[in-house]
């Protein structure tokens, strides 16, 4: 167990090194930052010292190794755009975006089990047969147009809920949350949904395939000639069995969406994370994209390695062993 | 149960929103289309940024509507010689903290300057950096020595708002950059100014939160020297994305928002609750050409040679141009055909210039006579993310130019990849824009116009190598001339001589626009700001 959490953890090191050559070589490549920074009244004069200031006289090697050296000491590099460290920058946006994220899972989850398990039981009657198509709408139906279409409904329309922005912030534990207060989780509501809908049509979907398949199986077939009551069954049985392959799921599906809520994000103007990643990229910032995607590989590793483990939790056949 | 946790927070949520959108009378919200990215008024020299600055703080001089300078913390100003300049300040003024305002805190700003580790081209360096001396005879009386003539320093001096010396410890503050300037403490930091801490200035509102990203919130300084605005708090919200925003504003969110997309106009002007106001806007979008290169890269043509060197081509490509078609169909009508670099009323205009006459038959002819009876082919680069509707102008102007001959392929790009090629000088034919800034006239033709002089400064963004010794000639004694009248005579002339010999083709100046609700109205700045102390509340 401990020699297969070093050499997890070994290997997580490696794929930051990894990912760290590609996403500077990537960002390099697209333009020079300094013809969108510096006004463009500064002199020739004005231009070079900004280029030597910020590294980019430097051959791309160079620029990279003093980024490494950096990065090992903690230091992400500061934000050409906003003068101050990208990490921090990058943290500062990070519970909006956790905040929104965490309660679309949690909507998504909540919802979608319960209606997925009764559409697995009932495989093939005409209830499950709709609630099936209706899932596969909400997992097509583009990000940024449901988005617009909920603005215009709720907001324009009906005005009940505030097109966009966070609202009131309360803190907890130092950091700042919308969903302590009221006009916070009137401005969370829409996002939440734009970004849970797909998901509910996931968690619908691999559980109600899971459940049909599981009712089945012998396991499920004998507890029930052994007399068991069927709720236990279910409970006991069925779900712990299929919570497996959902929470997979749901791992992945956190990561990608702590790292690219950017269309939720950018049509609502929820100041999250990816909201500053599109910007970043606009703008050319460098230092606070590359910070980015390390952060979010970082975040990547963590969560399947947390997996992993949840695995051997719920399953007493998954062992954790090393690979000689 | 956390489904039932939820369901209960979303009802409860809708039954407060539903009692949340109407606002008190003094509070102001506006959707800005681009954030501020530091509150510090010295980090970076943007529009966001100095439009957030002039709120806090003021300067010794305010630009009026066509960029001149009026009195503000200065309230009168004369240049002794060419190298000397005097400002006397206001002594009825205080920071926001209480504290008095005086010539140490002019002096104290203009070291901060010198001394500003973090910024991206320090707004206002390189006025200061040319500054020889600064002396305070009196406390409310600034001496300011020059190393080479600086004609429009009260309008230099505009772009510098003046920050108080009670935010650091010092000694006696006195222009001395080599020791510091008496300042003993650490030079305030991009930080220090975010938290707010070092956000203490003379304008009309005070930093109340900057959360990036976010908002911005501003209170009223109820001790400002000027006009109190109709506004007790004021927040800004950045949405960046035109759908969003209007819809914003559609839903009551915001009472007033920055550029709604032309294309939404429409919609505005349907809604009885809403207006907008387009003002003219002193941000050309012209053509420039590679001019400087006999071979030039995204140039064919039968002999190789590059056909923008003969003035008769650049003629032909102008009058090839429906500006008028370009305004009232891709702009909807919110800009106005440009026939020079900036509007008529800038400080060294053509007051009246002629039209540029859309012509096509002549423009054939003129290509034949330069020895190009069959065209050629080139291709345009153009950005499609920066100006207003800027790809649609761009695949205009190629239609215009291919319907005469000259067969032009459109490629337009993202502005990161067009500004960093465009510098790197890669293409041969490309559309660019420019808002003219306190040197009028001078502003595009000294960093476009005049050939590339890296020693001097000049010529920067003259991409085209477009070189012509006489008119250079004008241009460079227009802005070492202290005379304000001999000063716009010459740039009068220089203007009329870019216009000329086209070394640049001007399309039309871009429209600003604001909308907001009923019970709030503001007139526009040629320059784009949106400045909430001038906003006003209407009498319903």
């Amino acid at each position: 167990m401990l020699l297969y959490t070093l050499q997890r953890l070994l290997q997580s090191v490696a794929v930051l090194f990894a990912v760290s050559i590609a996403v500077f070589l990537a960002v390099y490549s697209v333009g020079n930052p300094v013809d969108l920074l510096i006004s463009p009244e500064a002199t020739q004069a004005e231009r070079a010292a900004m280029i030597a200031k910020m590294g980019l006289d430097q051959p791309v090697w160079a620029q990279y190794f003093t980024f490494l050296g950096n990065a090992l000491q903690g230091d992400m590099g500061t934000s050409f755009v906003h003068g101050i460290p990208a990490l921090q920058l990058i943290l500062s946006r990070m519970p909006a975006t956790f905040e929104l994220v965490v309660l679309a899972l949690l909507l998504a989850s909540a919802i979608g089990i319960p209606i997925g398990l009764w559409v697995g039981l009932r495989d093939g009657s005409r209830g499950a047969r709709m609630v099936m198509t209706s899932s596969i709408l909400g997992y097509s139906i583009p990000s940024f147009w449901k988005g617009m279409v909920l603005i215009l409904v709720f907001a324009v329309w009906l005005n009940w809920l505030p097109a966009s922005g966070r609202g009131d912030t309360v803190l907890l534990l130092g950091v700042p949350f919308s969903f302590l207060t009221f006009d916070g989780l009137s401005h969370l509501a829409m996002p939440v949904i734009n970004l849970a809908i797909p998901n509910l049509a996931l968690m619908i979907r691999l559980t109600a395939a899971g459940a049909s398949e599981a009712v089945h199986q012998d396991y499920v077939l004998f507890a029930r000639a052994k007399g068991v009551r069927s709720k236990r069954i279910i409970r006991r049985h069925i779900l712990r069995n299929i919570l497996i392959p959902i929470i997979t799921v749901l791992g992945v599906e956190f990561g990608a969406l702590i790292a690219f809520s950017t269309i939720t994000e950018t049509v609502f103007a929820w100041p999250g994370m990816g909201k500053l990643l599109i910007t970043s990229i606009y703008q050319l910032d460098r230092p606070v994209v590359v910070a980015y995607v390390m952060l979010i590989t970082f975040i990547f590793v963590v969560v399947n390695l947390l997996v992993d483990f949840a695995y051997a939790a719920l399953d007493p056949r998954v062992k954790l062993v090393e690979n000689m | 149960m956390n489904y039932k946790k939820t369901q209960a927070c979303a009802v409860a949520a809708l039954a407060t929103a539903l009692g949340a959108t109407s606002l008190s009378a003094q509070e102001l919200t506006i959707g800005l289309s681009s954030e501020p990215t530091a509150v510090d008024p010295h980090y970076h020299d943007l529009t966001p940024n100095n439009q957030l600055g002039m709120h806090i703080y003021s300067m010794l001089a305010t630009p009026d509507a066509n960029l001149m300078a009026q009195p503000e913390l200065a309230t009168s100003w004369e240049a002794e010689d060419d190298n000397t300049w005097v400002f006397k300040l206001r002594e009825d003024v205080k920071f926001s903290d209480g504290t008095d305002f005086d010539a140490s805190d002019v002096i104290f700003t203009f070291c901060r300057v010198m001394n500003n580790e973090s910024a991206i081209g320090s707004t206002g360096s390189s006025v200061v950096s040319n500054f020889e001396s600064v002396e305070a005879p009196d406390p409310h009386t600034l001496r300011i020595k020059t190393k080479q003539v600086e004609p429009i320093m009260p309008e230099m001096l505009a772009g510098v708002p003046i920050i108080s010396d009670s935010i650091v410890e010092h000694d006696d503050i006195t222009f001395d950059l080599p020791n510091d300037c008496g300042v003993t403490g650490t030079w305030p930091s991009i930080d220090d100014f975010n938290v707010g801490e070092a956000a203490v200035g003379t304008g009309p509102f005070k930093l109340e939160k900057f959360s990036k990203g976010a908002e911005i919130s501003l209170m009223r300084n109820e001790i400002y020297f000027g006009t109190q605005p109709d506004w007790e708090t004021v927040t800004f919200v950045p949405v960046p994305s035109d759908g969003p925003r209007l819809a914003g504003l559609l839903s009551g969110d915001y009472d007033m928002i920055e550029s709604p997309a032309a294309r939404d106009v429409a919609q505005i002007e349907e809604n009885e609750a809403f207006e907008y106001v387009s003002t003219p806007s002193n941000r050309v979008i012209f053509l420039q050409m590679d001019i400087g290169r006999g071979d030039s890269p995204f140039i064919t043509t039968e002999d190789g040679s590059n056909p923008f060197q003969d003035v008769r081509v650049r003629q032909a490509i102008s009058m090839a141009i429906d500006r008028q078609a370009i305004v009232d169909r891709i702009m909807d009508g919110l800009a106005r055909p440009a026939y020079q670099f900036i509007p008529d009323e800038m400080f060294g205009a053509i007051p009246s210039p002629a039209p540029m006459e859309y012509n096509p038959e002549k423009a054939k002819e003129l290509l034949a006579e330069a020895g190009y009876p069959d065209g050629f082919k080139v291709t345009f680069h153009a950005t499609n993310d920066r100006y207003i509707n800027d790809s649609q102008i761009a695949q205009a102007v190629a239609q215009f130019l291919t319907r005469v001959g000259i067969e032009t392929e459109l490629d337009a790009m993202t502005r990161s990849m067009f500004f960093s090629r465009r510098s790197g000088r890669e293409f041969s034919f490309s559309m660019g824009g420019w808002a003219s800034s306190e040197g009028g006239a001078a502003s595009f033709l000294r960093q476009y116009a005049v050939t590339t002089d890296d020693a001097r400064g000049v010529g920067g963004s003259n991409y085209g190598d477009w070189s012509d010794p006489e008119f250079d000639a004008f241009v460079l004694e227009a802005i070492s001339t202290v005379d304000e009248t001999k000063r716009s005579e010459l740039l009068q002339q220089a203007e009329q001589m870019a216009v000329d010999k086209l070394g640049f083709i001007p399309l039309h100046f871009e429209s600003t626009l604001w909308a907001f609700r009923k019970g709030v109205s503001y007139d526009g700045r040629a320059d784009q700001f949106t400045l909430a102390y001038q906003v006003e509340r209407a009498t319903e």
